[in-house]
């Protein structure tokens, strides 16, 4: 038994040589790994353009960004709001608009899905300039909508009033990224068996209660899946708010990434690596949680 | 009567997703008056020369050539070292393997530490160079393109390799001949998805290139924008003309980013 192991493995190992990964691995661990793994321990010093020599701080920097200074805990505050708050409109739209394009549109489904999927594909820095016009209070085309509608009310000023700059970044967001979800949840969709809905509707089941007792609880683990993507996506916000208001009016809108870059711009390099290895911490701890939920459902064998 | 309802919210939505870029398209053959309002109208005439004095004053030839180099280079380098990592790491299931598997796709979670890259590219001699930038958007995407690749490799027999094997085929005779034209629609898949995605990468070159001759579209446009601002004719046309290879891509490669975007999100 245990001979015929060994020779099988060897086997392997001959037609499936270990060079084949040398490359990805090297590339991978130098530029990613690497940077990540010394940010956690320039974390802890006082690293700057300004001095040439590095000191051990202890949780100096981590001191100053979650008591001492105000701004940067705001920024995390934001990129929480804006992480859940995409999570939830782009889940709930995305799933409104998949069951639109799979249950309710029999006439150009594909062409409106591509059309609603197209946004997800065009540069963020692309799309925020062609909102920043959309946005514009005198002259965009929404307020200029709601003027011709007779809604003047609704007509704001949407990335420099700083109670509602953010939420506009996210309905930004939204807009182009509601497209991917869509489609995942409309694979999702089309994988439930067809049986279960004709059973369901030879009980005399409602359209809803089709929806709330089949789709939803199948749909379940794509809807984890999107989340955790989801998730990632809206911690690591930067485009999208470097565009349309680079982190104001004020810090209205600043997030963690966009601090980084700031704080590195300024010469505190330890500052803002130390920012970055919060999010590493958070991150990863989420992309572990996200692999074992992919893995279960592709047969890892 | 519900469907009518449907279609007709079904149609709304496609021209609100459409909206932006007909009034990008629009706007960019107006002249700099009639397009100061951003308006949804046609042009009163046509504008072409917009397109020449972007590509000139915003030095956009350059740029597009830039992108074009990082952003083919690097799909080619990412997808090639993927694949070879994800074709042996799927077959050859040891215990080390599974570790650099799981090690190489943790990388799809993980944020990029910018900051201390910085210490990184220049002990490597690499700030500020196009080899650079290049290598950093390979690494980029290595993660999720090993990802896709290595779910695709195991529906492929491995009694299509033993076949191979015994008629005496080398390792790289296997993976040039056999695999590689095997895993010809994961490959596609992946380069559709990685080209997009690098094409639309801002922040980058943002940290690494300083000289605006290497920068990239994204780059270049930002920038032009921040210059132009009260141009939009001419900020219309350069935003055209950063989009028109991604609808390009997207347009020729949509069934293959539909098939790639849902592995792994979906059994199946």
């Amino acid at each position: 038994m245990k001979a015929g192991y060994r020779r099988r493995t060897d086997w392997r190992t001959r037609a499936y040589p270990g060079y084949f990964v040398v490359g990805a691995v090297v590339l991978y661990l130098v530029f990613i790994v690497i940077p990540s793994v010394m940010g956690f321990f320039y974390s802890f010093t006082d690293w700057s353009r300004f001095s040439s020599e590095v000191a051990f701080v202890g949780l100096e920097n981590f001191k100053t960004i979650f008591v001492s200074n105000p701004t940067l805990l705001q920024a995390i505050g934001n990129t929480v709001i804006f992480t859940v708050g995409t999570i939830v409109t782009k889940t709930v739209f995305g799933l409104l608009l998949a069951l639109l394009v799979s249950r309710g549109v029999r006439r150009l489904s594909t062409v409106h899905r591509a059309f609603m999927y197209l946004p997800a594909v065009l540069p963020m820095i692309v799309v925020g300039i062609v909102f920043k016009s959309i946005l514009n209070p005198s002259t965009g085309l929404l307020n200029e909508f709601f003027r011709a509608a007779g809604l003047d009310v609704l007509a704001a000023q949407w990335l420099t009033n700083p109670d509602i700059a953010l939420y506009s970044i996210m309905a930004v967001d939204t807009w182009k990224g509601v497209g991917f979800i869509m489609l995942l949840l409309l694979a999702g969709l089309q994988s439930i068996p067809r049986e279960y809905y004709e059973a369901a509707r030879i009980d005399g089941a409602s359209a809803f209660a089709e929806l709330r007792f089949i789709s939803l609880p199948l749909l379940m683990p794509v809807i984890t899946v999107t989340t955790v993507l989801n998730l990632l996506y809206g911690l690591k916000i930067f485009d999208s708010v470097w565009v349309l208001t680079n982190g104001g009016p004020g810090y209205a809108t600043e997030t963690v990434y966009t601090i980084v870059f700031k704080e590195f711009a300024r010469g505190h390099y330890a500052v803002s690596t130390a920012l970055s290895t919060v999010l590493f911490v958070v991150m990863t701890t989420a992309g572990l949680f996200l692999i074992r939920m992919m893995h279960r459902q592709v047969d890892y064998a | 009567m519900a469907r009518g309802v449907y279609q007709a919210v079904a149609i709304a939505v496609s021209i609100l997703m459409i909206i932006p870029i007909y009034l990008m398209v629009v706007n960019s053959l107006k002249d700099e008056t009639q397009a100061r309002s951003m308006g949804v109208e046609l042009p009163a005439s046509l504008h072409l020369e917009n397109y020449v004095a972007v590509i000139d004053e915003g030095k956009l030839g350059q740029a597009f050539v830039n992108s074009v180099v990082y952003t083919a280079s690097a799909t080619v380098l990412c997808v090639f070292l993927a694949t070879a990592a994800a074709f042996v790491l799927s077959r050859n299931r040891t215990r080390l393997n599974r570790f650099w598997y799981l090690f190489l796709v943790i990388g799809i979670a993980m944020p990029l530490n910018y900051v201390t890259m910085t210490k990184v590219m220049q002990l490597t001699h690499l700030v500020n160079t196009q080899l650079g930038m290049i290598l950093l958007y390979a690494a980029f995407r290595l993660p999720f393109a090993v990802f896709v690749i290595f779910a695709f490799v195991h529906t492929v027999p491995t009694e299509i390799d033993e076949a191979g094997i015994i008629d005496g085929c080398s390792p790289r005779q296997l993976f040039w001949s056999i695999m590689m034209p095997l895993l010809r629609p994961a490959w596609i898949t992946v380069s559709v998805l990685t080209f997009l995605d690098l094409w639309s990468e801002f922040i980058l070159p943002l940290y690494f290139l300083s000289s605006s001759t290497k920068w990239p579209m994204t780059l270049a446009v930002y920038n032009f924008f921040g210059i132009y601002e009260a141009n939009w004719n001419l900020v219309s046309a350069d935003v055209v003309l950063t989009i028109l290879p991604v609808i390009f891509v997207f347009l020729i490669g949509q069934r293959y980013i539909m098939s790639g975007m849902t592995t792994g999100a979906v059994k199946g």
